[in-house]
């Protein structure tokens, strides 16, 4: 039995250990905020704050999660208003979406451990997030949003 | 019929009967028969669009699209699909409300089923929404605002004439009295729509929302919170998840295959054969092995672990290293002639001086974020899709026809779509779903497709050679132009392969050339097709149009000219080039020609506001070059100024990039801005990496590592977005496909620049060999 902590919430899980922590999110939990995006850690779609760190969670097994922490986009802020989520509304980043709560973690991640990035240090720890629509230029300028107060 | 378990959190389907019900209860949506008086005519638009040669036309009834409840809170369909350029469910929706004079903080939107008899054409694809429904939307408003007026004017007893709706409520003029749209929706929803032709619209200084870019997208706040809902994220009561392992090469066959292996696997729970189609079978499954299972993770260990045997038939013979010498050699010959003026023969012979140049585009994948995903329930009842299509009502018919169902039994729920880019025209994995739950006895099913099903078994853009001769006059005046374009067609994906460009491929950057040449030869040369060939984001405009425009940056190059100014004499004196008298078909978009006709001097214009803007000829820092390019698509006009910095290694990125559009009347500047920002980094990607190659018949990417796409580090750092202003009499044309032609022979344009080094066969690659 593997247990771990989700938004806070204690979680047992009984099945497939190798099982990755997405489709656990997605499929067991129902918390689809997590997207899938290539599987193969590539594309950062799927990216969570595990123990404090941002991960790819269609690359993190259960039991690599056993015993900790995770924290998903549902469970960043429970109003939506971190000053991540609020930088993005301003900004007015999304096209279809469908990246951005990766993007947003990523971003959350960075920020609390370097709460004033340089533009390369923005630049280089989003850099593992893809957006197929191309919001970059957005999503450059809201992580230096966020990081300044919006 | 089952439902989604977690409605605050769906995208709302008015098919879903808690919704429906509701919106009856308030008071809406029930349609009585009752002549109105005429009132004064209004102003209709001048022009007509090929809307209504779509099927099932538009609808502009505010019986189906707007509901209001006794609180006034309006409800407004969208009924095409939304999958980022936000015309579906923001900006049409916006468009109606602000025609009705409603309070868009009070407004909801509700995504419709797929239905077009009821909606109206649904397919979301060739930068059509905005184009096609800016009427519609103001005729549905207009209507709504007047039925509103008509119902308070009786209640008060005073003459519908001294009424006026306004912000969400009605004025009495003689009384000042007032009446919420809530008050009155009751008796509004009594009254018959009336007639177009009574219709009295809003003077555009009184447009509140359209125009101006202030309102945020319906799904801002739901995105950024995780709660949006596409179609990966449904869940039903008791559902399985497939995934499917299908032929490798097209038209493979499946021999054998053992699921020994597959079935050990925790989780998994079946593994079947699902029936698959012969090519061309427009949007019909594959087929192939799928293992069902109780989540995704399991699915895909599954399939892992299948032992299949394949009979791969006769694609097998794909190489995509052969198959470009072949369109070479094919594109050395004269082929079939698409377009004739002049006298191209005697052209070349008397010329001073021939160019020529040969250009090559590999097949490039649509790798929408979100792979695709559908789920289904079928049942003796019916059957019930949920996922995000561009294509809704076309989805209805063909997972209709492919059960043997009558459409009025098959209900399709369209959620947001993660990145559609043409591949969510193609409903195969709807069908796909809809199969294994009729199969499976009606147990809910979703499919998932993964990244590496998604680059192998995509409707991939088509591969591409062109090849461009030029003569020139002992002046340096271009007499004559001789184009050939060698490409599989798309329409192999529907009929035999006919193995030449069709009209509606060989109309968008081919035969629609606007240059002022008098001897002028366009061909297209035989190329079969070996995968299924599909339209990409722009589609052939992408190839036809980086021949073009490089090509006329070489002749340039050649005749000593700046780029810009070698355009503008191409591009000669102001002009509508009507193609037509020496073509047989062209396909101007779907656009009767007279009210979307090839105008060169908005051509013209949009090429000097791009430069301008660029500071065209400014100073530039070593190793930094400027280029440009013009391409008219989608009945738009666009041009890009690329500025490159090479470095001495050969490694480069684009520090800026200044696209100037016109598109007519505009309705959402701030999402166009973002289209074509986002058209620039997808362009660059094409440019830069985009690449899908065949080794025996297979495609030999899988997943993001080898097939890249453009990351933060590397996207433009600045792309500026100039939009032409324009009236409400100029028709609108498309914005989400026409800013990627132009970019990526502005970026090779802005290389030889830089470096002297031209770059014809794409992709660059991270180093340009200087």
């Amino acid at each position: 039995m593997i247990t771990l902590r989700v938004n806070g919430q204690v979680q047992a899980y009984d099945g497939d250990p190798s099982l990755p922590l997405l489709w656990y999110l997605r499929d067991e939990l129902g918390l689809t905020g997590s997207k899938f995006g290539c599987g193969e850690g590539l594309c950062g779609a799927c990216t969570v704050h595990l123990a404090g760190n941002a991960v790819r969670s269609c690359a993190v097994s259960m039991a690599d999660a056993a015993g900790h922490e995770v924290v998903t986009i549902e469970g960043l802020d429970p109003r939506g208003d971190h000053p991540v989520q609020r930088a993005w509304r301003a900004v007015n980043v999304p096209q279809c979406g469908f990246c951005q709560a990766g993007q947003i973690m990523q971003a959350a991640a960075l920020l609390a451990k370097t709460p004033n990035p340089t533009e390369q240090q923005i630049t280089e720890a989003m850099d593992g997030n893809i957006c197929r629509c191309g919001c970059y230029q957005r999503i450059q300028t809201a992580v230096r949003a966020a990081a300044t107060g919006v | 019929m089952s439902h989604i378990d977690n409605p605050s959190h769906i995208v709302e389907n008015v098919s879903r009967r808690g919704v429906l019900k509701g919106v009856v209860a308030s008071g809406a949506v029930i349609l009585v028969a009752r002549s109105l008086p005429a009132q004064a005519a209004g102003s209709l638009p001048k022009y007509t669009t090929g809307a209504s040669a779509m099927p099932h036309g538009t609808v502009n009834d505010p019986h189906i699209f707007v509901a209001i409840d006794s609180a006034g809170l309006v409800t407004i369909v969208a009924a095409r699909a939304e999958m980022g350029t936000g015309a579906a469910r923001t900006s049409l929706p916006m468009i109606l409300a602000d025609e009705m004079e409603a309070d868009w903080a009070r407004v909801r939107i509700v995504q419709g089923e797929g239905n077009e008899v009821k909606y109206g054409n649904q397919d979301t694809d060739g930068s059509r929404s905005v184009r096609h429904w800016l009427w519609p939307m103001r005729e549905c408003g207009a209507a709504m605002r007047m039925m509103l007026e008509t119902a308070a004017a009786a209640r008060w007893g005073v003459p519908v004439e001294e009424v006026e709706a306004t912000n969400h409520e009605i004025v009495h003029h003689g009384s000042g009295r007032r009446l919420g749209y809530g008050a009155v929706a009751a008796d509004a929803a009594k009254l018959a729509t009336p007639a177009r032709e009574t219709l009295r619209f809003k003077d555009p200084a009184a447009f509140r929302y359209i125009g101006t870019g202030s309102i945020p997208a319906v799904d801002l706040f739901n995105i950024t919170t995780g709660r949006a809902i596409y179609g990966q994220d449904v869940r039903l009561p008791g559902m399985k998840y497939a995934v499917i392992a299908r032929p490798p090469v097209l038209n493979g066959k499946l021999v054998s295959f053992d699921a020994t292996e597959a079935m050990k696997v925790p989780g998994v729970e079946k593994v079947m054969e699902l029936k698959g189609w012969t090519w061309p079978a427009k949007f019909q499954p594959l087929g192939g092995i799928a293992v069902i299972a109780r989540n995704t993770g399991a699915a895909i260990k599954g399939r892992d672990k299948l032992k299949i045997v394949w009979d791969d038939g006769e694609h097998a013979s794909y190489n995509s290293d052969s198959y470009r010498e072949a369109m070479k050699a094919t594109a050395a010959k004269p082929g079939q002639v698409a377009r004739n003026e002049g006298d191209i023969d005697a052209a070349m012979k008397g010329a001073a001086k021939v160019i020529t140049a040969e250009y090559y585009l590999p097949h490039i994948a649509h790798a929408t974020m979100e792979p695709l995903a559908a789920t289904a329930v079928v049942t003796d009842a019916g059957a019930e899709i949920w996922s995000s299509v561009q294509s809704p009502g076309g989805t209805r018919d063909d997972v209709a026809k492919t059960l043997g169902l009558p459409v009025e039994k098959v209900v399709v729920n369209n959620m947001l779509l993660g990145g559609g880019f043409g591949r969510k025209s193609k409903c195969d994995y709807a069908q796909e779903a809809a199969l294994l739950s009729k199969a499976l006895g009606g147990t809910p099913v979703k499919v998932i497709w993964t990244r590496e099903d998604d680059l192998q078994h995509d409707y991939l853009h088509t591969v591409a050679w062109q090849r461009i001769d030029a003569a020139l006059d002992s002046n340096n005046k271009v007499i004559g132009w001789r184009h050939r374009s060698v490409a599989p067609s798309i329409w192999s994906t529907f009929i035999p392969d006919p193995k030449h460009l069709q009209p509606l491929e060989t109309s968008m950057g081919l035969i629609d050339m606007p240059f002022d040449i008098a001897n002028i030869r366009c061909e297209t040369g035989e190329a079969a097709a070996h995968t299924r060939i599909g339209w990409f984001r722009s589609v052939i405009n992408i190839p036809q149009g980086f021949a073009v425009q490089s090509f006329a940056a070489e002749l340039a190059a050649a005749t000593g000219k700046d780029q810009k100014e070698m355009l503008l004499e191409l591009i000669g004196p102001p002009r509508i080039v009507d193609p037509r008298k020496s073509v047989k078909e062209l396909w101007n978009y779907g656009e009767p020609f007279e009210s979307y006709p090839i105008d060169t001097g908005r051509l013209a214009r949009v090429l000097e506001l791009a430069a301008e803007k660029a500071g065209w000829g400014r100073k530039l820092p070593e190793g930094h070059g400027l280029g440009i390019a013009v391409h008219r698509s989608f009945v738009s006009y666009i041009a890009t100024v690329v500025e490159v910095a090479v470095n001495k290694d050969g490694s480069w990125s684009i520090p800026r990039v200044d696209t100037a559009i016109d598109c007519g009347f505009h309705v959402n500047p701030e999402r166009i801005t973002s289209q074509i920002e986002g058209a620039a980094v997808m362009a660059l990607g094409i440019a830069k990496h985009g690449a899908i190659t065949f080794k025996n018949g297979r495609v030999q990417q899988s997943n993001f590592n080898d097939y890249q796409v453009v990351r933060i580090s590397e996207a433009p750092k600045v792309t500026n977005v100039y939009i032409v202003p324009a009236g409400i009499e100029v028709p609108p044309s498309g914005v989400g496909e026409p800013g990627v032609p132009p970019f990526a022979p502005a970026l090779c344009n802005a290389i030889f620049n830089a470096t002297g080094k031209r770059i014809r066969q794409l992709p660059i690659g991270n180093t340009i060999a200087i």
